[in-house]
């Protein structure tokens, strides 16, 4: 590692080059210019990021009322929220469903990138593209497609049980729709996680390949013990994804609500639950501390995990 | 910076924080910054959100008769989320439409938060005595007018005429009958409901709690009297209860494609509808045509002719409008000028609010081959005339209905009765109001 000089190294030392332009000289508008570039993304991030979250965070400590105004109740609503069964159930309905459906799809997405990358594959970008394409497709369309899919009387599904005399499950039930919904998310998200391993994937020398053949390591053993470790950092990235989207749900139960209305409740998640709270409800305030409360439950669960990894990690070495 | 910028993708893939309380005051900041009106010398601007289809033909007729007035339409969505959007821009005080469509059962929704302009003020009620008479008394309160009505449903059946045939049924008159009817072909064959009974319509369950005599909502200002269980409720719920236990009726969710393929291949005899259903219809159903015919609402007594609404606009003014004069008149003349009018009936298929036009033999005698050319508007103009009066909404419908789609959905799971549904509603919008500040009698 300390001879080889990778890339990347190599682009940064000519950048700093041979020293035409002494340090010193550069002086404070040079210092300035990183900043200048970084100026687009601070503004948006400011305003679109910071702002809002303060202005959310000022509301959460008000009480609005439809007759009688604003009123400051400090921390009322996030006392009401920590107490609030249905915001509760809607976050342990969501990690079950995480725990269930997060490993399944970033199973099959490092799956999908390990075949996909050990080139033995026909037509590579074709499959590429074929797995990433559900993520093209708008959720909303998306939940539209499978809604017509998991139909109970008219669906393909019931129809093609039907036609094979089985008892078809109706997929949009209550004890179903969990189910229904997750694959519908592993379905979209499959491939753009799979992307995100692909890519760590090609970035590893192709020596390393070589030097798993020569030691005698068959195909499946150089990608268990060579790839997978090597490529840690991309699975924990799309892991923290997953946990964050998975928290955050709202637009695949918000579609399934129109054909199952009675199964899909205003706080099946959390986030439908605080979207309901500030547009029908109009408990504007109460819906930003709800929201405060589950980006706190995503903070916990995401540092959870990396705590997790971290002394697994440690604990492999 | 790799790593940060795919973080970044990451949130937005999963509507990061797009929901909540942050997102909520981001796409504030975006209405206010999308919809300034502009300011042109002598002209007025006014920005119209609709959803009514081609109703841009109404807009160029109204421009063409009024030179100083442009108008700005925007399509904002279909009823709630315009609303949605409307709420944020209300909300930030700017960015709101000067005249907008909102439905009947949401106009008390948006004058309890001061959104809508009392335009009695601009002379609105001088059209008053053209409208079909309880129209008005939706959009108005006392002597203040807070919208001019656009288009209505009054409610009727739609029934397909060859499974009656084919089973015998008579098309009912009463409750009663339609009870005996659905009854009769459950025992024929029980895999043709006589009808469905949607769990998520809180619209068309209110319909025919209204048709029954209900009044769940009293009230003006902070006092409000809730009656949603009150014994004419109790009474269809019962009534429905009945037909859902033997099976002779389904609950399944309306306005979906499952449902659509439902009413097309005739899993349902009948479909109880209002006056835009017929149009509606026949666009989502085109394999049953000819099939369909169309009757009036059954009653609850023998020789009664009680019929209700579900559904239909009215334009209003937004209180924060510049123009309030200008967009009074906009209101009005969209609605009430006779070329303007006809058109939204002919063209957008609105059925109309206009005594005239509802009396007028050419809009009566209209046929369609969908139902077998019958008469279908005569049919719905009959119980536009018909339709209860002194009905009201609750100041915060949308809330009674999401709860109303809650209760109904156990209901259509089993797991409560009707009655218990309306009774947990009652406590649940009763202890709503209290919570919002009202003085809530029961």
């Amino acid at each position: 590692m300390t001879d080889q000089v990778s890339p990347a190294e190599s682009g940064t030392k000519r950048s700093e080059g041979p020293s035409f332009t002494p340090r010193r000289r550069r002086g404070f508008y040079q210092a300035g210019i990183p900043y200048l570039f970084l100026l687009p993304f601070m503004v948006l991030f400011l305003v679109f990021i910071v702002l809002p979250l303060v202005y959310a965070l000022g509301i959460s400590v008000f009480e609005t009322r439809l007759v009688g105004g604003n009123a400051f109740v400090g921390l009322d609503n996030y006392v009401r929220a920590l107490g609030d069964g249905n915001f509760w159930e809607g976050v342990r309905r969501m990690v079950v469903f995480g725990i269930f459906q997060v490993p399944i799809m970033l199973g099959m997405a490092l799956l999908f990138a390990l075949v996909l990358d050990s080139g033995t594959v026909w037509l590579r970008n074709l499959f590429r593209l074929g797995f990433y394409l559900p993520y093209a497709v708008p959720s909303v369309v998306a939940a539209l497609i499978w809604g017509y899919l998991y139909g109970p009387s008219f669906g393909p599904i019931t129809q093609l049980a039907e036609l094979l005399n089985f008892p078809a499950p109706n997929l949009l039930s209550d004890r179903w729709m969990l189910a229904s919904i997750a694959n519908i998310v592993t379905w979209e998200f499959t491939g753009y996680n799979m992307i995100i391993m692909y890519a760590a994937l090609q970035s590893l020398p192709a020596e390393l390949d070589d030097a798993g053949a020569v030691d005698g390591a068959k195909g499946w053993q150089i990608a268990l013990y060579i790839k997978i470790p090597m490529i840690r950092s991309a699975i924990f990235l799309t892991v923290i994804f997953s946990i964050i989207g998975t928290l955050q749900l709202f637009n695949e139960p918000n579609i399934m609500f129109a054909i199952a209305p009675q199964v899909i409740s205003n706080d099946y998640t959390p986030n439908l639950y605080a979207y309901t709270l500030a547009f029908t409800n109009q408990e504007y305030n109460y819906s930003a501390a709800i929201s405060f409360v589950l980006g706190a439950v995503v903070v916990v669960f995401s540092y959870a995990f990396m705590l997790l990894s971290n002394r697994a990690e440690l604990r492999s070495r | 910076m790799k790593i940060g910028r795919s973080l970044g993708l990451g949130l937005t893939r999963r509507d990061f924080l797009k929901m909540s309380g942050a997102g909520l005051a981001g796409a504030t900041l975006l209405g206010s910054a999308a919809c300034g009106g502009s300011e042109g010398s002598g002209q007025v601007t006014l920005t119209f959100w609709s959803w009514v289809p081609d109703i841009e033909k109404e807009i160029m007729l109204f421009e063409k008769a009024h030179p100083g007035i442009k108008i700005k339409y925007v399509n904002a969505g279909q009823g709630l989320p315009q609303y949605t959007k409307l709420k944020t821009a209300l909300k930030a005080g700017s960015g709101a439409p000067d005249v907008v469509q909102i439905e009947f059962q949401y106009i008390p929704t948006f004058q309890q938060i001061d959104a809508l302009a009392d335009i009695s003020q601009q002379g609105a009620s001088n059209v008053k005595s053209d409208f079909v008479g309880w129209t008005w008394g939706q959009v108005s309160e006392g002597s203040k007018v807070y919208a001019i009505p656009q288009d209505i449903g009054p409610m009727g059946l739609l029934y397909r005429k060859d499974l009656f045939d084919e089973y015998g049924l008579k098309v009912p008159e009463t409750w009663d009958e339609f009870a005996q009817e659905a009854n009769k072909l459950y025992d024929a064959n029980p895999d043709v409901y006589m009808t469905d009974f949607p769990p998520n319509d809180g619209g068309w369950f209110t319909g025919l709690l209204w048709q029954a005599g209900s009044r769940p909502f009293k009230g003006s200002g902070d006092e409000l009297t809730i009656n949603i269980n009150d014994s004419a409720a109790m009474k269809v719920a019962d009534y429905w209860q009945e037909l859902i236990d033997t099976g002779a009726v389904d609950m399944a969710p309306d306005f979906n494609n499952e449902w659509y393929s439902a009413l097309d291949r005739g899993k349902y005899a009948l479909w109880i509808s209002a006056a835009w259903g017929p149009v509606f219809l026949s666009g989502v159903a085109k394999q049953s045509k000819g099939k369909w015919r169309a009757a009036p609402l059954p009653q609850w007594n023998a020789g009664d002719q009680i019929s209700a609404n579900w559904g239909g606009s009215t334009s209003a003014v937004i209180d924060q409008t510049e123009y309030p004069e200008e967009a009074t008149e906009f209101a009005v003349w969209l609605n009430h000028n006779s070329k303007s009018a006809k058109m939204l009936a002919d063209e957008s298929f609105l059925f109309p609010t206009l005594e005239s036009l509802l009396d007028s033999s050419e809009f009566l005698s209209k046929t369609d081959p969908f139902y077998g050319g019958q008469e279908v508007n005569r049919v719905f103009a009959e119980s536009a005339k018909q339709v209860d009066l002194g009905f009201e909404w609750s100041p915060f419908q949308d809330y009674v209905y999401t709860q109303m789609t809650e209760q109904l959905g156990q209901v259509s799971n089993g797991s409560i009765t009707m009655t218990e549904a309306l009774n947990n509603l009652q406590d649940q919008v009763v202890k709503y109001a209290k919570d919002q500040g009202f003085k809530v009698k029961e």
